[in-house]
């Protein structure tokens, strides 16, 4: 079978995506040449950082065509996640518009701190095999400022002064907000199910 | 719901933790990786690791430590310690860290907090932050607190860099009331409420936990998003299942 690729997207958080993988037995290599992308059988667009500065770093390495023609399955982490979709607040960036929709900033007021930052629960709105064996009203971890609003992707949303699509589905193009690599074993499973599918 | 964060404090010191009181006479406390699994499996939301010598010492923290806890561990920790340079903050995280804490260097050179920001996301950069209640009432920031020999009283009022720090792009506080620090009477709650009503982002109380109560009394009181301990955890004195049921029990929000 072919391999389970990590973009290197630049962002900074790549390590500790790749370590979560190995903790189930995959061992992802990080690249950005694109024959070995097309050719994975899995890929996984991580990120920490800017939705501008991830966008720069995806044209710079000529990825930006190849990520929206992959037919494989394709999962966005936080901000890869937001690189998904059409658009971000956050420098009034252009994604790659797999998703429809934009991303917006989190509104703060006095008790909705923002970034949304620690254990968060998630709400289950659409079943699907990516959501399988994850209980109702299970926490995972978030740290992020900016978010995709619910719609018909989403398969479980979180509120934090509002809800916000938490993890979404559309064909083969999956995201999920928070960093299942840091969620425990609630985390591990959420990768575990996107590597079957 | 967003839950409130129980975060054990593992301050490094030659590869290993220690904890000294009011910031003095550390003792050795184990290993880092058989901590951090220990704090992971009873249900820590977080683990911060300080090394406390690298900032005197003009040193930066060793990645090597930080890979291996990386590995390990399936919860986010924050690593802090001598950084001063973009550069260096991202071999922090490359190395796996989630985030990554300046505290003195920041003091040195505020404009390092503004290209943490720009370069990783303001939901990477924790600000450090250590205070002290002066004769005169006020609370006042204090440099390179993890070297008594070293350690500098600055004029400068906490609330007024607390401010400063948001402002140039820290995504989180930690604020460490030092002379409530390691003698477990309990989080400064005047002091954190003090802070909680300019900090607009994330605020973390450190200094001061002796038992459940003072958690609950910071949730409760100064609103805080997570309290941070090191020694009851590290003595037994509070087992964070307890703790998270008692929270629970009092209506905080917890996960468990």
């Amino acid at each position: 079978m072919a391999a389970v690729v990590l973009v290197d997207s630049g962002g900074a958080n790549i390590g500790s995506v790749r370590y979560a993988l190995q903790r189930l037995g995959v061992d992802a290599p990080v690249t950005h040449d694109a024959a070995r992308i097309r050719s994975a059988s899995h890929v996984i667009l991580p990120g920490v950082g800017t939705a501008a500065a991830g966008m720069a770093r995806l044209r710079e390495t000529g990825l930006i065509d190849i990520l929206r023609g992959l037919r494989q399955p394709l999962l966005g982490i936080c901000l890869g996640m937001q690189l998904l979709y059409e658009r971000s607040d956050e420098g009034a960036a252009q994604c790659l518009g797999l998703l429809g929709g934009s991303v917006r900033r989190l509104r703060p007021r006095a008790d909705v701190r923002v970034p949304h930052m620690g254990w968060n629960r998630l709400r289950v709105v659409r079943d699907d095999p990516l959501l399988e064996g994850v209980g109702p009203g299970e926490h995972v971890y978030f740290v992020h400022g900016y978010a995709p609003a619910v719609d018909s992707a989403t398969l479980a949303e979180c509120d934090h002064g509002g809800a916000f699509a938490a993890v979404v589905r559309r064909g083969n193009v999956c995201g999920m907000q928070f960093h299942p690599e840091r969620s425990g074993s609630v985390g591990a499973r959420l990768l575990a199910n996107f590597l079957e599918s | 719901m967003l839950t409130r964060r129980i975060i054990p404090c593992l301050d490094v010191r030659d590869g290993k933790v220690v904890k000294g009181v009011r910031f003095r006479d550390h003792v050795p406390m184990g290993g880092i990786e058989e901590l951090a699994l220990r704090y992971r499996d009873a249900g820590a939301d977080e683990i911060v690791f300080y090394d406390i010598a690298a900032s005197p010492c003009g040193t930066t923290v060793d990645c090597a430590w930080v890979e291996r806890v990386a590995r390990l561990l399936d919860i986010p920790f924050c690593v802090a310690g001598g950084i001063r340079s973009v550069a260096q903050a991202r071999a922090v995280l490359r190395a796996g860290a989630d985030k990554i804490s300046v505290n003195s260097p920041a003091l040195e050179r505020p404009k390092l907090i503004d290209e943490l920001a720009d370069a990783f996301g303001v939901q990477c950069v924790v600000v450090g932050i250590d205070s002290w209640r002066d004769a005169d009432g006020q609370w006042r920031l204090r440099q390179y607190s993890g070297d008594p020999e070293k350690m500098r009283a600055l004029a400068r009022p906490t609330l007024d860099w607390i401010d400063e720090a948001q402002r140039r792009g820290a995504g989180e506080i930690v604020l460490n009331c030092m002379h409530a620090d390691g003698v477990r009477a309990g989080y400064d709650i005047e002091q954190l409420s003090a802070a909680r009503a300019v900090c607009r982002v994330p605020l973390i109380a450190s200094g001061g936990a002796g038992d459940s109560g003072h958690f609950l009394d910071a949730f409760v009181n100064a609103d805080v998003d997570g309290a941070l301990a090191a020694s009851v955890f590290h003595s037994g004195t509070i087992a964070i299942p307890e703790l998270k049921r008692v929270l629970a029990g009092c209506g905080v929000a917890v996960r468990r």
